[in-house]
């Protein structure tokens, strides 16, 4: 029986993924490299970052302020191992992409531009204009195109992990144009399948973001750490949640509310508009609760005002959020303050890993958002995603391989044989009965419930109604049915699976939060206002069970910087 | 919300599995101001019909996934107002010029492969190493290229094409657009190499400049430019090489 095998297999095409890929095929040669991505790579939702991404580049800063910055944006729980690594391997990272034909904005003197950036104390975000993920993923992936060692499977989409003897030994997944379930078999499986936003009504992240990944390794007894931590961007577009990007306050936008003031004086005085994210976004809430802001036909909003950085600096550095509000809000922000509020923008938390990316599974890693390797903690800033994808993504690209040398394949046959139960598991399942719940009904149901308990505010009562709402979601999505049974692009299918993975990411996420009883960057306790770092400075850890996940926690490493009260 | 009105939306079916050829389907939708024609085909499949397919991703503008004929024009479909073609019904349609897989979504595994040969990626002799810095890139050098590496890879310039649509050997504008980009970059020296493909008979060669490609392009990138300016140089490089035919290696 003939199936693919890789040495390294990589589940999305994104950042860190294509980054991963990279790496694995430069660790040894002849390293057999394979991508499986439900959409063609350059559609990831990495080409949608804007702002810039981080990395100390300049002589008034170093090594350990970015370090500190991290930390103290990420309210301690960012492990401090990982922070040290990851600012030290940023520079050449970002280098490297340089090499790679990234079209970094560039000063006069042609050494690549840096700009200001929420919780950052000087400027280090490197940045292509607004459209900095856009361009960091054209040019990984176009770079990938030249190693021949890198097999892409395009449009495929992943439904289970193969394990054998308690390693993962390679994927079942559905070629969504053929509509056949295939085994494919690895050595080590990389998952950077991105963050989980679409559990969420209101979000900037795109249609693919459903925690494919992190509910993939959960199902298999990985655990998901720090789930509760999710991140509100404080401006998005009412109704659309189309991002504004941090930079248009890093290049000196100002945030007003209805009084026409400048409002974030009271919450974060010595940054202002370049204060963290979760602040900011909660600072939105205490002005709403005063009647501070606007109302509009989707909900509150406060203004971001660009209008007197005139033409010429929006139309350099920040030509796609003008595109945007043109196209999609019809206002113009040289003449126009942009309506914007809070919106879910990233996940801190997701698939448990060490410092190299890899899991307590053998044979599996993760990387990117989809992962949690502790490097943001409670709250991550600004323009540390997109060089988290790049060094972690490599990190884990390297380990991975060299797992592989050392690795066999599992037995063909028996990874054949699991693939033919995954086909009659889900021909069973969504083809078989004759269910008459629809896949969008258990979904709104499902973003509507996560707001209400696991939103920017968040009590034990609400977040215990939001516990057992999931659960009940999770009895009717037994009767689900939907209405294509044809193969060849059923996307109805695609979205079926999708929404499964969805309410596993809710269900670990939301008991995570419930059982943090305190308030540490993005998660708020109303019932819990103060930080624990006595019972609570530790990361959380949950794992699948037939009922209700059980939470465990672990340490956080310090190294040299000790928790302080967190003030800006 | 007050403000729903109620636009006709016919919608090319195709279910290779079932027919021989595409059919049509009409739905009612209504709608709200803000609504693109995406929303309306994301209504149609959570509340009305799950069998539709098309693909879609960030809904705004920048991943290059729902490229669709609207009205017999490409466009993105995340990008397209409702109210823009209300009364009038709308038609949403598979971009033209390549194969359909199924409903709305085409196959594009002939840009795919087009792309991979003009060899899009940074070509030196020698790559400097990665502990030596960056290359350094003056403003005006990036200006060079910048506009060319907008491309999301959307596939409306080829839908947008003549030749493409009737020769598709054609490499086509984004693909010879995404090769000029790096023959611009001030860090590349692959030049020659690409030119087998972006100079040969099937690629610059082949196009009439009728300029389609750049009006439909949603990140205003000129590939008709690109085209233009590339058989000037290819020519001028032909004529100095008669001359000098030993001494035009870059």
């Amino acid at each position: 029986m003939n199936i693919p095998k890789h040495d390294v297999l990589l589940i999305g095409g994104g950042g860190a993924g294509l980054r991963a890929a990279i790496a694995a095929s430069e660790t040894y040669r002849g390293a057999d490299i394979g991508v499986v991505s439900k959409v063609y790579p350059m559609r990831s939702h990495t080409v949608s970052a804007e702002g810039g991404t981080a990395a100390v580049m300049r002589e008034d800063d170093n090594l350990d302020l970015h370090a500190y910055d991290t930390i103290k944006g990420s309210d301690f729980l960012g492990d401090q191992d990982v922070v040290e690594a990851f600012v030290k391997e940023a520079i050449d990272e970002v280098i490297q992409l340089e090499h790679w034909g990234c079209p970094w904005s560039r000063d006069e003197d042609g050494r690549v531009s840096v700009r200001a950036f929420g919780g950052m104390s000087v400027k280090r975000t490197l940045y292509a204009a607004d459209k900095t993920g856009f361009h960091m993923l054209h040019a990984l992936f176009q770079t990938s195109l030249k190693y021949d060692a890198i097999t892409r499977y395009d449009e495929w989409f992943v439904t289970s992990l193969l394990v054998e003897d308690g390693r993962v030994c390679g994927v079942t997944a559905l070629n969504i144009r053929s509509g056949n379930i295939h085994a494919i078999g690895a050595k080590s499986v990389i998952i950077c399948t991105g963050g989980a936003g679409k559990i969420f009504p209101f979000t900037t992240n795109a249609a693919i973001k459903n925690g494919d990944g992190m509910a993939l390794a959960y199902r298999i007894g990985c655990p998901l750490k720090d789930l509760e931590f999710v991140q509100y961007h404080p401006t998005g577009l009412p109704g659309t949640g189309i991002l504004m990007t941090e930079a248009s306050r890093g290049e000196g936008g100002h945030l007003v509310n209805s009084q026409g003031e400048r409002y974030l004086s009271e919450y974060v005085p010595g940054k202002m508009e370049l204060g963290p994210r979760d602040i900011l976004s909660r600072s939105f809430i205490h002005e709403q609760r005063q009647g501070n802001v606007f109302e509009g036909p989707d909900g509150s909003y406060v203004h971001l005002d660009l209008r007197h950085l005139g033409e010429k600096v929006i139309d350099e550095k920040l030509p796609f959020v003008r595109e945007l509000t043109r196209n999609y809000v019809g206002i113009d922000p040289v003449h126009e303050p942009i309506p914007v509020r809070p919106v879910v923008h990233y996940c801190m938390g997701g698939v448990h890993t060490d410092i190299n990316g890899a899991t307590p599974i053998s044979g599996l890693y993760a990387a990117g958002e989809a992962a949690c390797v502790s490097l943001n903690g409670a709250n991550r800033l600004g323009s540390n995603s997109l060089t988290e994808c790049l060094v972690f993504g490599a990190r884990a690209g390297q380990v991975a391989a060299q797992h592989a040398a050392d690795t066999d394949f599992a037995d063909s046959a028996s990874m054949a044989k699991m693939a033919q139960d995954e086909q009659k598991r889900i021909e069973t399942q969504f083809f078989g009965n004759n269910g008459k719940e629809r896949v969008a009904n258990i979904r709104d149901d499902l973003r509507k419930t996560m707001e209400e308990g696991a939103g920017i505010f968040r009590t034990e009562d609400a977040l215990k109604t939001t516990c057992d709402t999931i659960r009940t979601l999770k009895e009717r999505y037994e009767n689900i049915g939907i209405d294509d049974h044809s193969r060849v692009f059923n996307t109805d299918l695609v979205n079926a699976l999708e929404l499964g993975y969805m309410l596993d990411v809710a269900e670990g996420l939301a008991h995570s939060a419930l059982l943090r009883r305190e308030s540490r960057g993005s998660h708020a306790r109303s019932d819990y206002e103060e930080r624990d770092d006595e019972n609570f400075l530790k990361h959380s850890l949950a794992y699948q069970t037939d009922g209700d996940p059980r939470i465990d926690y672990l340490p956080v490493t310090l190294t040299r910087w000790e928790p302080e009260e967190r003030t800006y | 919300m007050s403000d729903l009105r109620t636009i006709k939306i016919t919608v090319l079916r195709y279910r290779p599995e079932e027919e021989d050829a595409p059919t049509e389907q009409t739905y009612d939708v209504e709608f709200r101001d803000d609504w693109v024609v995406l929303d309306a085909l994301n209504h149609i499949k959570d509340h009305i019909d799950g069998t539709l397919s098309f693909r879609w991703s960030c809904r705004m503008g920048v991943c290059g996934s729902c490229g669709m004929m609207v009205n017999g024009e490409p466009k993105l479909t995340c990008a397209a107002m409702l109210r823009d073609y209300y009364p009038n019904e709308v038609r949403v349609e598979p971009l033209v010029n390549f194969p359909i897989v199924r409903d709305l979504v085409i196959d594009m595994t002939d840009f795919m492969d087009k792309l991979k040969a003009v060899k899009p990626w940074i070509i030196r002799e020698e790559e400097k190493p990665v502990s030596e810095g960056e290359y350094l890139q003056t403003p005006d050098q990036l200006k060079d290229y910048k506009q060319f590496s907008q491309c999301i890879n959307c596939m409306l310039c080829y839908a947008a094409c003549p030749v493409y649509g009737l020769e598709h050997d054609f490499v086509g504008p984004a693909a010879i657009a995404l090769g000029h980009r790096y023959n611009l970059d001030s860090r590349d020296e692959g030049n020659q190499q690409r030119q087998h493909v972006i100079a040969s008979k099937e690629g610059i060669w082949e196009c009439t400049y009728v300029g389609e490609c750049s009006v439909v392009c949603p990140k205003h990138v000129d590939p008709a430019e690109a085209i233009q300016q590339t058989k000037v140089a290819t020519t001028t490089n032909r004529f100095k090489s008669l001359v000098m035919p030993w001494g035009n290696k870059k």
